[in-house]
């Protein structure tokens, strides 16, 4: 697979203020990287160093093989769609004529335009002045914009705010199937559930640099977070659950017929196998911690190292 | 399509959409016409004078419209955009910083040249048509000189509108800047010039001082204007300095060029580091 994004100890200071501090990530061809971190962490910068709107104070960064803010800058643009968090459009103009606008800049047909609003379901008001427009309804003419001329590399800053949940599903959907073409995506983002699932790998951002980095296994397996199992029982079991105490720590009783425990991740098959051996299993659960769990744990991490 | 043609004709359109190349326009036919007409309403007369003095007060009034009207036009164009998120998104698009810039100033440009041909155009046209004693020729001659000179004066405000919208982080410090160029070009610089001959007179060779006079664009423009009329009494104030010197055309047209491409490398080199 061809690397789209390669960033090596990309750094970015603005004055006396370190906003990046050495930050190295790649990003193949469909692959979708969920750039996570709070508020000043330094995800707003790595983007734009991707869009070559600056320049790295130390490091490099290549975008579709060239320099992004270099002489080949427009060929990489061209190949680059981008959501901002924030995007107010033209609000005297209509959703499609805004498309248009950027749809010329970028040298595509009127078509492309049409069958881009219908994708991201803005036919019923795309001849409506945006100023008109929600704030979900804007999201998806920044999509629709950010689509134009079927770019390999997509970046979107917070692209499910203000999104209703249909059209929030309706978003990964989207990403799904450009995975699936092989578009690289850069999805950054503090709103972390149900991202997961559509990422397929995650880099946690704090303090200008990178917490942890790789598939959400990988950082499960990292974080060591134990994996919660629950069981149930079609009749009152005390046996069971003191058998269990005695061999796992953690274990907590939830009621007469139920436990759970907390085993390392890799003692859950064996702990399945014994489970089922059970008679009288009823029913069984397991929770593998999640990518919010497991960006509040580096967070932590990294406070504490801080200190 | 080229970028910077795209760019200049969602500008145009948008002028014509927010009804200000109507009302500039419409503004200009205005004042251009009953200045024509009833000029001379406070010496008791009503009707055409003539075209020296038609020209001369009709330049004496655009020199304070045009750079207003032109400032307001543009004051917003670069950091009307940032405040609106459209620039950074812009910028990610294949379309250089210097590239929409000029699209932006042929957009805006195109504006004001429909303006001032229309508006100023139609009391030529009027002019014609009522006052027939008046040659076609000269009509025709002296409103051209006034327009294009309109024009380019209209250019240079535009170019310095883009100095201050790529230099300032808020749209509420452009427009607050604007006014203050507006100020300075308008009405400061020459009181300042005045007081200056005024307290060193005598001192200094007029002529010399006369030069000063192209350091501000607004007074070229009257310059330009005033000159073929000097046996008028039209020219008070700083204009009178000129008497003793008759700058040439070509040298007139050329600063007033000159003071539109200096403001717009400086803002393209201002916007070219500018963060976004």
């Amino acid at each position: 697979m061809t690397s789209i994004v390669q960033l090596d100890l990309a750094e970015k200071h603005y004055g006396n203020v370190q906003a990046l501090k050495g930050i190295s990530l790649t990003i193949k061809e469909g692959e979708v990287l969920g750039l996570l971190g709070h508020n000043g962490a330094g995800k707003t910068t790595t983007m734009k160093l991707i869009l070559g709107l600056i320049t790295p104070s130390k490091g490099e960064v290549v975008v579709l093989g060239e320099n992004p803010a270099g002489s080949m800058g427009n060929t990489v643009r061209q190949q680059l769609g981008y959501l901002p968090e924030s995007v107010s459009f033209y609000p005297q103009l209509t959703g499609r004529e805004v498309l248009r606008y950027f749809a010329k800049l970028k040298g595509q047909s009127k078509q492309h335009c049409n069958d881009l609003i219908e994708r991201v379901g803005l036919t019923h008001a795309a001849d409506r002045r945006v100023k008109t427009y929600s704030k979900g309804m804007k999201q998806r003419l920044g999509l629709a914009q950010a689509l134009l001329g079927a770019p390999r590399l997509l970046l979107l800053d917070e692209p499910t705010v203000g999104l209703d949940p249909a059209a929030i599903q309706d978003f990964y959907e989207t990403i799904d199937q450009l995975k699936q073409q092989g578009c690289a995506v850069v999805l950054c983002s503090h709103v972390l559930p149900g991202v997961e699932k559509h990422i397929s790998k995650a880099a946690i951002l704090a303090q200008g640099k990178v917490r942890a980095y790789g598939s959400i296994d990988a950082l499960r397996e990292e974080a060591a977070i134990p994996v919660i199992v629950s069981a149930t029982f079609n009749e009152h079991r005390d046996d069971i659950v003191e058998t269990f105490a005695s061999r796992y720590a953690g274990v907590k009783k939830i009621n007469a017929r139920s436990f759970e425990l907390k085993v390392d991740e890799s003692e859950k098959i064996a702990l399945f196998k014994q489970l089922s051996n059970i008679n009288g299993l009823e029913k069984m659960d397991v929770q593998s911690p999640t990518l919010e769990q497991l960006y509040q744990h580096f967070n932590r991490v990294q406070q504490e190292g801080g200190l | 399509m080229n970028p910077v043609i795209t760019v200049a004709s969602k500008e145009f359109k948008d002028g014509l959409r927010n009804r200000w190349i109507i009302a500039i326009t419409l503004m200009f036919a205005v004042f251009s016409v009953g200045l024509s007409f009833f000029g001379s309403v406070a010496s008791g007369t009503v009707g055409f004078m003539s075209l020296p003095v038609t020209i001369t007060s009709l330049a004496s009034l655009a020199v304070f419209i045009i750079p207003l009207i032109a400032l307001m036009l543009a004051y917003d164009a670069i950091v009307g955009e940032d405040e609106a998120g459209t620039l950074l998104l812009l910028l990610t698009y294949p379309l250089s910083r210097f590239q929409l810039l000029m699209g932006k100033f042929l957009g805006h440009g195109l504006i004001l040249a429909v303006s001032t041909v229309i508006g100023f155009g139609s009391s030529a046209v009027i002019i014609l048509a009522l006052a027939p004693q008046v040659p076609f020729g000269e009509v025709l001659m002296h409103f051209s000189a006034f327009i294009l000179s309109s024009l380019l004066l209209g250019w240079v405000f535009v170019a310095m509108a883009y100095l201050v919208s790529v230099s300032v982080s808020e749209k509420s410090k452009a427009a607050g800047l604007s006014l203050v160029i507006w100020f300075l070009f308008v009405l400061v610089f020459d009181l300042a010039l005045l007081a200056f001959l005024v307290s060193y007179q005598g001192d200094l060779n007029e002529a010399t001082l006369s030069y000063f006079l192209l350091l501000n664009p607004t007074d070229v423009f009257r310059l330009f204007n005033f000159i073929g009329f000097e046996d008028q009494n039209v020219a008070v104030g700083v204009m009178a300095l000129a008497k003793s010197v008759q700058p040439s055309i070509a040298l007139l047209l050329l600063t007033l060029v000159a003071w539109i491409i200096a403001p717009l490398l400086v803002a393209y080199r201002l916007f070219s580091k500018r963060d976004v």
